[in-house]
């Protein structure tokens, strides 16, 4: 009773800084865009558009670092680290549901004829059969690259992942591991996925040390990242934000290359606040960013965790120290989520530099929503405000 | 049946009339009957296709007796079903219904037939192609549609969507692949523990036929003899993967092993209808649960997302739609045995494509569900309960 009075006196609070503070004219013309975007509120209801897209994609500037590119999206980006890894290391298997002929996500096109189908094969629908064979597979010194068709259905292997793979090195005192596992799966809102294809699993997966969990923000990221994973001696769980298979579209390099794990990216430097997210949500936060410069003066530090597990608190420290205020974003129920981790951490390591409560803007504590994914979303105009509420506190 | 007078053969006019389904009559023996008020045979006898039949001394009947009431109920529902499927894709090209979508048509007979076979006062629960379950177990094509444009009219207050329907007696509408076949042994055990003479029909796919909850269900059922029928409806692909290439043993109907199987034509209902009922009665006498594969076909591909013709030829489709479409087969034996007439089939045709057509329009105008609805139902919470995480400017509490 006494968690929920002062829960109500700080919102409270924050309400009644937002109707004081110098940009509240700004605040109520949000308002009333967010109402024209809902679809709910609109007087059109047979011809709109359901949903429009919550984010817009920034493509990386083109990098010549690793040789050159050529224009891919995030599947393709995909599918050519998968290449690069079955040319290049013969031990090399891919399976899971239906990924020979391509994959519901086309993430896996092509490689059964250039590889042979003893190397690229479907398996029957049975995800804890899946990763528990590619414990196998792995733990004997092959190459296991298992799909999870979503990061939904990774459920029924959570035992294999939790109890198998992720205790396998340390049980055995190190005799054996199944670090050349890694498990991918389409991950996150899609924008009409409803209750079972738009999940963010990955907070259930942080509580288990023994795995990486890794998450790209587009194609560049998502080739390094994954043959990072691939080569990585730990099993992987590498989830590819499935509502940017095809909309992000970047440079990516040609040859193979491999993007540190565990290192948070800082993606815009800062001094006013420090914004971290990961996957799609990082393009969100850029916009936000954008806005607060361009609306109020407020310069955002934007960083990319890349890395969910062992996650890379320093550089995130480092950043709120200097910037003083932090805010998280993902798209996972704000409980238990991985933010309320980072936000605890920051709290531990830099109490006396917060100006200002750390902030997380989250997906909502319900199932993921059917057609109120627009609301559930936490999209530019919530962490915008979010924004405003902490510059103003 | 009242009013049955004397016999008078229609079987010279029946196949005469109707020389175009020989293949059909062929295999009929008429019994011939004729009511006062019509011209049409009341009720013909089939003779349907031996079921496999595995730890059985004996499967269902050979036959089967089709009366023309049942029949034309039959055809009735299995043509609101297509239409109603045709008409979700057309709104689902029209990005009316969105998100993932999976239809029935195709497998018609297989809803329709169970259904023969039970009662409504059994379980039934089933994996995510659920929209035709949820028409024979009570649904109106209204509630339907409006649940998959998520409007307020829909059946799960438009808050599930395609995979999510639920009514009396209908567990879902469920969208994890194989997760619904434990619950359907739960349910079953609570038939059995109440003592009300009920069962619970737990159908799943080939696909799911892999999934290994789905022997952890077969050994419980077993081992408590639980009146379960597990049902496999096996429309040869698993998503994108056909049978053989995923499955050891094809043969579902075995694979409870120690649980009596049975191997069913899923494309004719009454096939579909007469194993029903026999697994009915085996789980009513108590000897514990039984399996029956239906082999069927689905027309569409797994999913909305799957046009449905990488990973099978259009050929294959074809030749099934022409030759084992069981909306035809229905059609088929009615007209050639003088149980309908053309004109009779053609009024249902077009009541049915009114219905769709009404019901396609209130899912289209039936307003969303309010806001506060997005909260709702995630405990049982009395007094409401604040819910996390929900918009700043806005609390919403959560009631159920």
């Amino acid at each position: 009773m006494a968690a929920a009075a002062r829960f109500l006196l700080r919102t409270a609070g924050s309400s009644k800084a937002s109707i004081t503070n110098v940009h509240s004219g700004v605040h109520s013309r949000f308002r009333v865009a967010l109402l024209k975007a809902s679809p709910c509120f609109s007087p059109h209801a047979k011809t709109q558009k359901r949903h429009a897209a919550h984010f817009t994609f920034q493509p990386e500037p083109t990098h010549t670092k690793y040789g050159p590119t050529e224009k891919m999206n995030l599947f393709q980006a995909v599918t050519s680290a998968l290449d690069h890894t079955l040319a290049s290391d013969p031990t090399a298997v891919i399976f899971g549901e239906d990924v020979a002929f391509g994959g519901v996500f086309r993430c896996t096109v092509g490689l059964r004829d250039k590889y042979g189908k003893d190397r690229v094969f479907n398996t029957p629908l049975c995800e804890q059969g899946i990763v528990g064979f590619g414990i196998g597979v792995a733990v004997a010194g092959a190459t296991a690259i298992a799909e999870i068709q979503f990061a939904d259905y990774i459920y029924p292997a959570f035992d294999q992942i939790v109890n198998e793979a992720a205790k396998y090195r340390y049980r055995s005192g190190n005799l054996f591991d199944c670090g050349n596992l890694t498990i991918r799966a389409p991950w996150g809102c899609v924008g009409h996925g409803s209750l079972y294809h738009s999940q963010s699993p990955e907070a259930f997966f942080s509580h288990c040390p023994g795995i990486k969990v890794v998450i790209p923000r587009g194609p560049v990221q998502a080739k390094g990242l994954l043959l990072s994973c691939i080569a990585d001696q730990n099993p992987c769980i590498f989830f590819e934000p499935k509502i940017l298979y095809r909309a992000a579209v970047d440079q990516v390099p040609v040859n193979s290359y491999q993007l540190p794990l565990s290192e948070a990216e800082v993606l815009q430097e800062g001094s006013d606040l420090t914004m971290v997210a990961w996957g799609t949500q990082v393009h969100v936060v850029k916009e936000v960013a954008a806005m607060a410069q361009d609306k109020l003066g407020v310069s955002c530090e934007v960083i990319d965790l890349q890395t969910i597990l062992p996650w890379d608190y320093e550089t995130i420290c480092k950043s709120v120290a200097k910037t003083g205020r932090l805010l998280i974003s993902h798209e996972a129920p704000v409980t238990g989520g991985f933010a309320a981790e980072i936000s605890s951490t920051v709290q531990e390591e830099c109490f006396l530099n917060l100006e200002a409560p750390i902030a997380r803007v989250c997906g909502y504590d319900t199932p993921f929503p059917h057609i109120f994914e627009p609301f559930y979303i936490p999209d530019k105009w919530k962490c915008f405000d979010a924004v405003k509420r902490m510059i103003n506190y | 049946m009242q009013n049955m007078l004397t016999v008078i053969s229609n079987v010279l006019r029946g196949s005469a009339s109707k020389n175009g389904a020989q293949a059909v009559s062929e295999g009929t023996r008429v019994v011939v009957s004729a009511r006062t008020y019509a011209d049409f045979t009341p009720q013909a006898t089939f003779d349907i296709k031996k079921c496999d039949v595995h730890r059985l001394e004996e499967g269902p009947p050979l036959q089967a007796v089709l009366t023309r009431e049942e029949g034309l109920k039959y055809y009735r529902t299995m043509q609101t079903m297509r239409r109603m499927e045709l008409k979700a894709d057309q709104l689902y090209k029209q990005k009316i219904i969105r998100g993932f979508c999976h239809l029935y048509d195709g497998q018609e007979a297989c809803a329709v037939g169970i259904e023969a076979g039970i009662n409504l006062t059994d379980h039934l629960i089933t994996a995510y192609r659920a929209h035709g379950y949820t028409l024979t177990r009570g649904g109106t094509v209204r509630e339907i549609m409006a649940e998959l444009t998520g409007r307020r009219g829909g059946i799960a207050k438009g808050k599930g969507g395609s995979m999510h329907m639920y009514t009396k007696n209908f567990y879902g509408g469920n969208g994890i692949v194989g997760a619904q076949v434990p619950l359907g042994a739960g349910v079953a055990l609570a038939c059995k523990y109440q003592g009300r003479n009920e069962l619970c029909v737990t159908l799943y796919g080939d696909g799911a036929a892999n999934q290994g909850q789905i022997f952890e269900t077969y050994n419980m059922a077993s081992l408590w003899k639980l009146p379960c029928i597990f049902i496999c409806e096996n429309n040869k692909y698993g998503m994108g993967t056909s049978v053989e290439r995923a499955a050891a043993s094809t043969d579902y109907y075995k694979r409870g092993d120690f649980i009596p199987g049975l191997r069913v034509d899923g494309m004719d209902v009454l096939c579909v209808r007469e194993a029903s009922k026999f697994a009915a009665d085996h789980c009513r006498s108590g000897k514990g649960p039984i399996l029956i594969e239906l082999q069927t076909y689905r027309y569409h591909g797994h999913s909305m997302s799957d046009p449905g013709i990488s990973y099978r030829t259009r050929e294959e489709i074809q030749e099934v739609r022409s030759k084992s479409d069981p909306i035809s087969m229905l059609k088929d034996r009615m007209l050639s045995n003088n149980m309908a007439s053309v004109e009779e089939l053609k009024e249902i045709d077009v009541e049915v494509r009114k219905e769709i057509e009404d019901a396609a329009q209130f899912a289209t105008t039936d307003p969303e569900p309010p806001l506060e609805e997005l909260c709702n139902h995630i405990f049982y919470n009395e007094p409401p309960m604040e819910v996390r995480g929900t918009n700043p400017w806005m609390k919403l509490k959560s009631v159920s």
